[in-house]
């Protein structure tokens, strides 16, 4: 079996602080993951805030090179796609969902011409009843309408709705494998429900491999093949997720799993009015 | 009971624009009162798009067109005397905010200037309010910082060089370290994992505890309010539906829509999704008549159809508006 993406020991540092006190942050520190090409799936990452979620999966859009180790899509290696046609094929097939829509999406552009732009640029949809149909049928994947979102800015939605914007956008191109930097995290359980629903057919009917990064445990249970759980840049431990959530052998992913809020009054009150 | 802190009588806001020749009205906020008494935490619930938000930037006088306020009245009562914040000045409101009133907005990690270092955006919004000393200053929100399970080395970071979640953190310890009298917060812990998330909440129920403040806390995370505020309101399509003790809406909500809110809510261990609501969320800008939730709703019957059904108290301190609540479950 050959494999869609190899991530091979791959290591992220960055620079920050003032001119004289310069320090090294090491985001990523040796992460290694493979998925299989003809057995796609949903792998979960999850950990700290911070500890490295959104750079692996910066390094796998190719939108920051790794300092150490490699990234191959489909046995190439990243740092070789160069030009702008290589680039856009990439893109076609590897597409991302940005962590906090109100940030990923420019204030001052129009939510359907980005779905439009995709629609045409991605996905090579052509003439404009086309276009729009294919920027329709997306929005209604995720309980929107083309008429809904028509004319208007990233500020004239609700957070729920701006994040299921963000996630049809990325299926416009139909994509082999989809990096999404916590998609719901502003939606509620019951769309949640629907939207991880969606990331499964997508894995069943259409064979889409799924990056998921999340801080819902309970959603990762259900809908995960394997996770990962990330503190300090480094792999804590992975496996399958049922298996690693039930048992969590590593102190930390103990911790998490033992810090998820349950959904109850607690009998003395609020838990904090301890 | 002594005077409310805040109290809202008959808000309503609506969001009027035009497109493609076509004007509308998206009702976000349509006819709410509540009031909230000091030192309590009142959570707010809601499906995406009910119009948490923009009751909360109602409420905070954050209004920019096309919001528009119809009607009602925003009071506010720090010290003794009541104001309007719809009718003060921008001096009298640039007064109040910060220093009485904090606003922690959704996603508004892009409110930190991304031009500057973390440490300038303290200074330009919190220095003056603490009244200490450069070094003093600089010492209370690197304690501050800690408590949100940040190191001091932020300070000299510019936005970007954060992780989302860190920038939620700063911007929590922003709009807390001034310890104001009223904090409302919307999906402040959304980007933060489990851990942090137990830390920071702890942090904003301390602040809350030493000063007596009141909070207004907008999440859809229903954990949360269980575990965090005394009081929840649950809004659906920009009405308030049902209001009560925490406690008392956990253990027998009222409105149909809360009950299958707090049926459905998802456990780590569920093996599938709990069933979501059937239908989609209604579009605000033509509202279903009558009942707003009558077209998703199981206990549905005529006059559901035609009549809007006002907000009643049912028990003491519990009301919803609903014409055939779920039956009264005595504790
Ligand atoms: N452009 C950058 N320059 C400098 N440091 C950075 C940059 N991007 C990320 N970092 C640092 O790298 C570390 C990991 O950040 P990252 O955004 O990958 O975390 P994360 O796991 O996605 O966290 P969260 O759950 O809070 O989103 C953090 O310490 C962050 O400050
Ligand atoms: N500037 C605007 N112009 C027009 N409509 C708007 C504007 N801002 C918000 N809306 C609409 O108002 C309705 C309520 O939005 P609001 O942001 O208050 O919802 P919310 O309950 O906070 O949702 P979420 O949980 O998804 O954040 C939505 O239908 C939204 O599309
Ligand atoms: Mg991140
Ligand atoms: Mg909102």
């Amino acid at each position: 079996m050959s494999a869609l993406l190899e991530v091979e020991d791959v290591s992220r540092v960055y620079r920050t602080g003032g001119l004289f006190a310069a320090r090294r942050v090491t985001a990523v520190d040796g992460v290694s993951l493979q998925l299989e090409a003809g057995r796609p799936e949903i792998l979960t990452v999850v950990g700290e805030s911070g500890s490295g979620k959104t750079t692996l999966a910066r390094m796998i859009l190719g939108m920051v090179p790794p300092s150490t180790g490699a990234i191959r899509f489909k046995g190439k290696d990243l740092a070789d796609i160069r030009g702008s046609r290589a680039r856009l094929a990439f893109m076609k097939e590897v597409q991302p969902v940005f962590q906090n829509p109100f940030e990923a999406f420019n204030p001052m552009k129009r939510l359907d011409r980005y779905l439009f732009a995709t629609a045409r640029r991605m996905a090579g949809v052509e003439g404009e009843a086309a276009i729009r149909d294919a920027a329709d049928g997306a929005l209604k994947e995720v309980g929107l309408s083309l008429a809904e979102v028509r004319g208007r800015y990233p500020h004239e939605l609700s957070g729920g709705q701006l994040q299921r914007v963000a996630i049809a956008r990325a299926l416009i191109s139909k994509p082999a494998l989809l990096v999404a930097d916590e998609p719901v995290s502003m939606i509620d359980a019951s769309l949640r429900a629907s939207i991880v629903n969606l990331l499964r057919g997508l894995r069943e009917r259409r064979g889409v491999s799924i990056i998921y990064i999340t801080h819902d445990l309970a959603t990762a249970y259900y809908v995960s093949d394997r996770i990962l759980i990330m503190r300090h840049g480094k792999v804590v431990e992975s496996g399958e997720a049922r298996a690693v959530l039930d048992d969590p052998q590593h102190p930390y992913s103990q911790l998490l799993k033992s810090s998820v809020l349950s959904p109850e009054v607690p009998p003395t009150g609020a838990a904090f009015h301890a | 009971m002594s005077e409310p802190v805040l109290t809202v009588s008959g808000l309503r806001a609506w969001y009027r624009t035009s497109a493609y020749g076509v004007s509308r009205e998206v009702r976000a906020v349509d006819d709410i009162s509540l009031s909230i008494a000091a030192g309590e935490i009142y959570g707010l619930a809601g499906e995406s798009s009910s119009g948490k938000t923009t009751l909360i930037k109602t409420i905070a006088n954050a209004i920019q067109p096309p919001l528009e306020v119809l009607a009602g009245s925003v009071v506010f009562r720090f010290g003794d005397r009541p104001v309007d914040i719809h009718r003060i000045s921008r001096e009298a409101l640039g007064k109040i905010r910060w220093k009485h009133l904090s606003y922690i907005m959704q996603g508004s990690m892009n409110v930190l200037n991304p031009v500057r270092r973390v440490r300038h955006t303290f200074f330009d919004f919190a220095f003056r309010h603490i009244g200490r000393p450069k070094p003093e200053f600089l010492q209370v929100v690197r304690d501050h910082l800690q408590r949100l399970h940040l190191a001091p080395d932020v300070l000299d970071a510019f936005p970007h060089q954060l992780s989302g979640g860190m920038r939620q953190r700063v911007t929590i310890a922003l709009a807390t370290v001034c310890r104001p009298e009223f904090i409302i917060a919307d999906e402040p812990t959304t980007a933060l994992d489990v851990v942090v998330q137990k830390g920071v909440l702890a942090m904003i129920h301390e602040i809350q505890r030493e000063l007596g403040s009141s909070i207004i806390f907008v999440t859809h995370d229903m954990a949360v309010h269980a575990n965090l505020t005394d009081r929840l309101g649950i809004m659906y399509a920009g009405r308030l539906v049902e209001e009560g003790r925490t406690a008392d809406i956990f253990r027998a909500p009222r409105h149909p829509y809360t009950a299958h809110l707090i049926a459905s809510l998802p456990r780590l261990g569920d093996t599938a999704p709990k069933k979501g609501l059937d239908g989609a969320p209604p579009n605000l800008a033509d509202p279903p008549p009558g009942c707003r939730f009558h077209p998703r709703c199981p206990r549905a019957s005529d006059i559901c159809r035609r009549e809007a059904p006002p907000m009643a108290e049912l028990s003491p301190g519990h009301r919803a508006a609903c014409f055939h609540p779920e039956p009264e479950r005595p504790a």
